[in-house]
């Protein structure tokens, strides 16, 4: 069709893809109904929305993953039917999921051509792959020898090597599904530069995160997703932080202010000189000398960047790892010595980062997820007891607002914010003084986070809890925290009471400020 | 919604029953149906498989591989696997013989008779021991469940038959005079008609329902295997339950050998070779999970009757014992086959269910709840 010229400076922002009344459901339940989506060519189109609104259902029908229950994707102009993703490939679409698809066993440029190597006359043609990874590497800027091996990559370098393999198969669309997750904010800016570079050559972009303002410094186009519908679209120009929140959940949201009102009891939780040997680089400390006090009713958040040391010294705190040197007092008792289940049982406690691989046993139920930490309290001489499961279990679903079909449900059934309270639960129910959370709001949708942070505020007021979280969004720091403490490289870097600005924050962290 | 009146979701609740669903019951009950299956195949072929004295001889058969799989049971649930246990019962049996031949103490000049019950906590001890350097190996010294249980394999067969000098110990009824007569009575005999193998066999079958459904303990070890690292930072000594459930397969291993020379009235070292396989059979045919995590006892009794009842069918209608080995395989692959067709069937359900997760879910709860509300809807489109 003639609309659709090659001509790049004609084409520019001119519609390539569109999906067109765009329906799935799963039995009964309406993941997407009638949802109109269009790419534009050589821009960014953001995809915003809630867990569960149907970003990511949107996004698998797009490339081929599944495919409509009704409704139509036009490709240039011509309606397309993907039945697999080498289809919706061999088409110039591709997908990069959240969690990256590489080999890591493999070096980059055997993962760049998996599936695809070059043979040549004496099997595979390894120089020639070298060249072309090279060269990809290049365009990319982002000279890495095409013979390290990936697991030796850093996760934003993994994540342009993903990128290196779209582009060696000739994609012209590339559907990027929450990259920024993990990375640093440099590793950031890498990605984003390299996102600049791919519009410059044509290529058209979909971007699903849930780091807000972030998605708002690249994209050109913003398409909100609610319950399967789609609730507003709108270029980059025309709109601002505020009009995508008010979008996605339908209403203003805030995440909470310190708790106040209250007497903070004493320094419950002491960390003296907490030293943290590097696994991989011997006599490198992932955490250096850091003293921490926080008080009885206290929260503190600890911000810093990726690979800052936040991660290893909750660890260490809470009992996992080796601790190099320093200690750490509980009510003033060295618990140093102590495994983790006796720091439970002292009442500290650590939600961890990564809930899939740390917090949840996907072959429990919910309620035994739940029950998990706090056996012993419905322990009698050698036997459970039941009934008194369900009061912990039914305790804990209703103290922190698990929306499930039961304590019986699978945990795979449930949301990621559900999920998280899930864990949070757990820790909970063994009636802790001090808990420690690694990223509670990594993953989970705004009004998730904004509940997550309600409970702990809560905690802190209501039953003197001390509270210490950690997060990478600096937006969160400024929430309900009494204080802030940031870390960088492994120390402490800067620390400050509620009035601080995000700039502040930012600059302590070693974060290039964003202008 | 705080609806926690079903709370019995994957292992605890099948281990009874718990409430039933056609559907749930036709894929979980594929071990039963099959046995089901073997009887009346076998019923038509054989008038004299049907009758209750076949049943019993039969089932002292099934009571080693059942005990043998119990163990099994405990370890795979952990995400672990132990291939010593046909070695540890073919050296329990041996050391059993040895002690009931007299231990004697050259110094003193004097011939020792343990009596029976000596010699079965002592050879339960030993059983204990390989366990624990199974276990020790594997969870303080990392070394693969694999290869550490298949070092005592070789080890524990190695053992029983310097031991004996690869001969068979045939005198183990002891007598009157020295005190340590009863060996008979531990597989041999019968008590209320029923070998007392079954009996040993149904008393630890309950021991085991107890401990997994009842305990931390069970808790612990169904945690262990379906996330080790979650339940270490929930407070379960993960280590200890992991040396815990290698003792116990260990312990298991021997009761089976005491039972099975008591069988034979004979304790040859060369006894068990191969069970370990067949105990892993069983558990598979039970539907649990090799990855851990997922089973229970029901399941694994259930499969060691099936492989049981099977192999003795087929040699009572005649069949070549080549052809048993033959048959025997094909059971355990379509065994599994069906376990990965359930699983995989689970697994597009999930896709359609969970955007994220890639990690198979748990079976009762997932086919229990009907995909409805609102937690499903958001889980199904998770982005």
């Amino acid at each position: 069709m003639s609309e659709y010229v090659t001509n790049q400076e004609e084409a520019l922002g001119k519609v390539i893809l569109s999906a067109r009344n765009i329906a799935k459901s799963f039995g009964n339940v309406h993941a997407l109904k009638a949802v109109n989506f269009d790419v534009h060519y050589g821009q960014v189109t953001t995809l915003f929305g809630e867990n569960g609104a149907g970003k990511s259902t949107l996004m698998k029908i797009l490339s081929g993953v599944m495919q409509p229950s009704s409704g139509e994707i036009v490709l240039e102009g011509e309606p397309v039917r993907f039945s697999s993703t080498t289809e919706a490939q061999r088409q110039g679409i591709s997908i990069i999921h959240q969690e990256l698809s590489l080999a890591p066993n493999l070096n980059v440029r055997d993962n760049v051509f998996m599936g695809r190597e070059i043979v040549g006359k004496g099997g595979v043609d390894y120089t020639e792959e070298s060249r072309q990874t090279r060269q990809l590497m290049e365009e990319l800027n982002e000279p890495i020898d095409p013979l390290t091996p990936v697991e030796d990559l850093r996760l934003g370098q993994q994540q342009i090597v993903e990128i290196a393999r779209a582009l060696s198969i000739n994609s012209r669309i590339l559907i990027m599904d929450e990259p920024t997750s993990a990375l640093s904010a440099s590793e950031v800016e890498v990605l984003f530069r390299v996102i600049r570079d791919l519009k410059s050559r044509g290529v058209s972009l979909v971007y699903i995160s849930h780091h807000l303002e972030e998605a708002l410094t690249i994209t050109d186009h913003a398409v909100v997703l609610r319950d399967g519908r789609m609730t507003a679209y709108a270029a980059r120009a025309e709109i601002d932080l505020e009009w995508i929140v008010r979008n996605m959940v339908g209403e203003n949201f805030d995440l909470g202010s310190p708790p106040d009102g209250y007497a903070m009891g004493d320094a419950v939780l002491s960390i003296e000189g907490v030293t943290v040997p590097d696994a991989s680089v011997p006599g490198r400390a992932v955490v250096d000398d850091v003293s921490l006090s926080v008080r009885a009713g206290e929260i503190v958040c600890i911000y810093g960047l990726m690979g800052a040391g936040r991660t290893e010294l909750l660890e260490s705190v809470a009992g996992r790892g080796d601790m190099a040197a320093g200690r750490v007092l509980l009510h003033g008792e060295n618990i140093s010595r102590l495994s983790i289940a006796e720091r439970i049982e002292q009442g500290l406690v650590l939600v961890p980062e990564d809930r899939q691989r740390d917090g949840l046993v996907q072959t429990m139920s919910v309620g035994e997820n739940l029950s998990l930490a706090s056996i012993g309290a419905f322990t009698k001489g050698l036997l459970t007891s039941r009934g008194r499961e369900h009061h912990v279990v039914r305790d804990s679903i209703s103290n922190v607002h698990i929306k499930t079909d039961g304590a019986a449900a699978s945990i795979g059934s449930l949301s990621g914010g559900n999920q998280q309270k899930v864990v949070i639960g757990k820790m909970m129910a063994t009636h802790p003084r001090v808990v420690l959370l690694d990223e509670p709001s990594r993953g989970i949708d705004i009004g998730a986070k904004a509940e997550v942070f309600r409970l702990l505020s809560e905690g802190a007021a209501q039953q003197g809890l001390a509270v210490v979280f950690s997060t990478s969004e600096v937006g969160e720091c400024l929430s309900i925290a009494h204080r802030i403490v940031v870390m960088s490289r492994g120390r402490m870097a800067a620390e400050f009471g509620v009035d601080a600005t995000k700039e502040e924050i930012m600059a302590a962290s070693g974060e290039a400020v964003v202008a | 919604m705080s609806d926690v009146s079903q709370d019995n979701g994957n292992g605890r609740g099948k281990l009874f029953g718990g409430d039933f669903d056609i559907k749930r019951a036709l894929l979980e009950g594929r071990a039963f149906f099959a046995l089901i299956a073997i009887i009346v195949i076998f019923s038509i072929l054989s008038p004299v498989y049907f009758s209750t004295s076949n049943f019993l001889t039969m089932s002292s058969h099934v009571a080693i591989f059942g005990l043998l799989s119990l163990g099994m049971l405990l370890v795979i649930l952990t995400g672990g696997i132990d291939l010593s246990v046909g070695s540890t019962l073919g050296l329990a049996g041996v050391f059993a013989g040895f002690l009931m031949q007299g231990v004697s103490f050259e110094i003193l000049g004097v011939v020792f008779y343990p009596p029976v019950w000596v010699v079965v906590i002592l050879t339960c001890g030993l059983g204990a021991l390989v366990g624990a350097i199974n276990g020790v190996l594997i969870a303080y010294f990392k070394v693969p469940a694999f290869v550490a249980t298949l070092g005592l394999l070789y080890v524990a067969r190695g053992v029983a038959l310097l031991m004996t000098d690869g001969l068979t110990y045939n005198n183990l009824g002891g007598s009157p005079e020295l005190g340590n007569t009863g060996f008979d009575w531990l597989g041999f005999n019968r008590l209320l008609g029923v070998p007392v193998g079954v009996w040993v066999l149904a008393a630890v079958a309950i021991l085991c329902v107890l401990a997994l459904s009842r305990t931390p303990f069970g808790r612990w070890v169904y945690s262990t295997g379906g996330n080790a690292r979650a339940a270490e930072l929930s407070g379960v000594p993960v280590k200890r339950v992991q040396v815990l459930v290698y003792v116990l397969s260990g312990i298991c291993a021997a009761i089976a050998g005491l039972v099975l020379s008591s069988q034979l009235t004979s304790a040859g070292p060369t006894a068990g070779t191969t069970y370990e396989l067949t105990a892993i059979a069983g558990v598979v045919i039970g539907g649990a999970a090799l990855s851990g995590g997922r089973g229970n006892v029901r399941g694994t009794l259930l499969g060691a009757f099936v492989i049981g009842f099977l192999s003795d069918g087929l040699v009572i209608i005649g069949v070549s014992s080549y052809w048993q080995t033959v048959f025997t395989g094909a059971v355990i692959i379509l065994a599994v086959l069906l376990n990965s067709i359930q699983y995989s069937g689970r697994k597009t359900q999930q896709a359609s269910s969970d955007g994220k997760t890639t990690s198979p879910q748990s079976e009762s709860a997932t086919e229990r709840s009907p995909v409805s509300g609102s937690t499903a809807g958001n889980a199904g489109t998770q982005s």
